[in-house]
């Protein structure tokens, strides 16, 4: 086992970083320990990949490096906007109106949008 | 059209390599794949010739070598920080006004200040960059550094 | 254990080390943009020197290409994604703590 330590400190900062996520306090800090997350899942099975000897770990741990990419950049786009796809940018005399953005929220009520 | 050339080909051994295995059906999947890849390169204007600069590359080997030498320091530095248990860190923040004016190297600066830790871009619009650095040592550092002009040598006005 | 054996279990230890302290520093710091500080540390050094670990392990092999494509990824999304984390809790009202000299702590804005 050549790789036992690095596993150990990589599933060990995966622990950590979940403790965080569950923390917060703001989303972005969840956001941040999702994505250390992710990247400490790559990390784990491009190093189990060699403990296991098994090569097909490699185009997992890539294929999960992708989708944590975007996964983020996607969710961060939706608390941008606080819905999915473009606001419609709509001309003078329509009765579509953007919803207010949810950008002004302070920090600690990240669970929910801030109605009373 | 060498550009167009220069991606197919790579597209196609890239499938090629990562498949590994040669029957007819996961060859017609590969056409496919890399038919609609194109198309998205095509449709996010990535075909544009200040973005697909294959030429900048070699241009940028030695920039990229001493940003390696900057990120291995301020690694050193932070796991100190982080180590040290009265946690000595003095958050602040800096504005930047890098002398770079080509998009290609104001996004490679950006990216290679938050890529280095203990400093992080986090405003980029408008030609001013705001960055935030855990100590005031490092913003001093970042302030008196000569990444922009390292850069401004390779890339000149891309 | 042959040489190469032993320099990789190095790196590798190295890295976990630095991918360690990166997730110590994530739970340490004390808001959000210097935690951002110290997941960075993890983006960086850790994850390189790790990946450089299995590369000596894989040699001259598909798997090493595999791996330089992971690293490459990695070190080109990195600072994008922590650019778009920054930008959007910067632009959501979202301010850092600043230290005041004069008082010599942090202080929230």
């Amino acid at each position: 086992m050549i790789f036992a330590g690095a596993i150990a400190a990589i599933a060990v900062t995966m622990l950590l970083a979940l403790v965080r996520a569950l923390a917060g306090p703001s989303v972005y800090d969840r956001v941040l320990a999702v994505n250390m997350f992710g990247t400490k899942t790559v990390l784990l099975l491009a190093a189990f990949a060699f403990v296991a000897d098994r090569g097909d770990y490699l185009d997992l741990a890539l294929a999960y490096a992708l989708i944590n990419f975007i996964g983020v950049l996607a969710v961060l786009e939706f608390f941008r906007q606080r819905r999915w796809g473009h606001v419609p940018q709509v001309a003078d005399g329509s009765d579509m109106q953007p919803t207010p953005h949810a950008n002004d929220r302070t920090e600690g009520d990240d669970s929910r949008a801030s109605s009373p | 059209m060498a550009r167009t050339l220069i991606l197919l080909f790579a597209l196609a051994g890239t499938w090629l390599v990562w498949s590994g295995l040669y029957k007819p059906l996961l060859f017609g999947l590969g056409v496919l794949s890399v038919a609609l890849t194109y198309w998205l390169c095509l449709r996010m204007g990535l075909l544009r010739r200040e973005v697909f600069a294959l030429d900048l590359v070699p241009r940028l080997l030695g920039f990229w070598a001493s940003l390696v030498v900057d990120i291995v320091r301020s690694n050193l530095v932070v796991a100190r920080i982080v180590l040290t248990p009265s946690l000595p860190i003095s958050p602040t923040l800096v504005q930047l006004e890098p002398s770079l004016k080509g998009q290609v190297g104001r996004a490679t600066l950006a990216n290679s200040i938050t890529l280095t830790p203990s400093t992080v871009t986090l405003d980029a619009h408008e030609g001013v960059f705001l960055v935030h650095c855990l100590t005031r040592d490092s913003a001093c550092e970042i302030r008196d550094s000569d990444i922009g002009r390292r850069l401004r040598n390779a890339l000149g006005d891309r | 254990m042959s040489w190469l054996d032993w320099v990789s279990a190095i790196l590798g230890c190295l890295g976990g080390f630095f991918v360690l302290v990166g997730g110590i520093g994530a739970l340490r710091m004390p808001d959000l943009y210097t935690r951002m500080h110290a997941s960075s540390l993890t983006d960086t050094l850790g994850s390189m020197l790790i990946l450089g670990a299995l590369m000596l392990q894989g040699g001259a092999s598909l798997e090493t290409l595999k791996l330089c494509a992971i690293a490459i990824f990695l070190l080109f999304t990195s600072p994008v994604s922590a650019y778009a984390l920054g930008n959007a809790a910067w632009l959501s009202g979202h301010r850092p703590l600043e230290w005041d000299p004069e008082r010599e702590q942090d202080v929230a804005p």
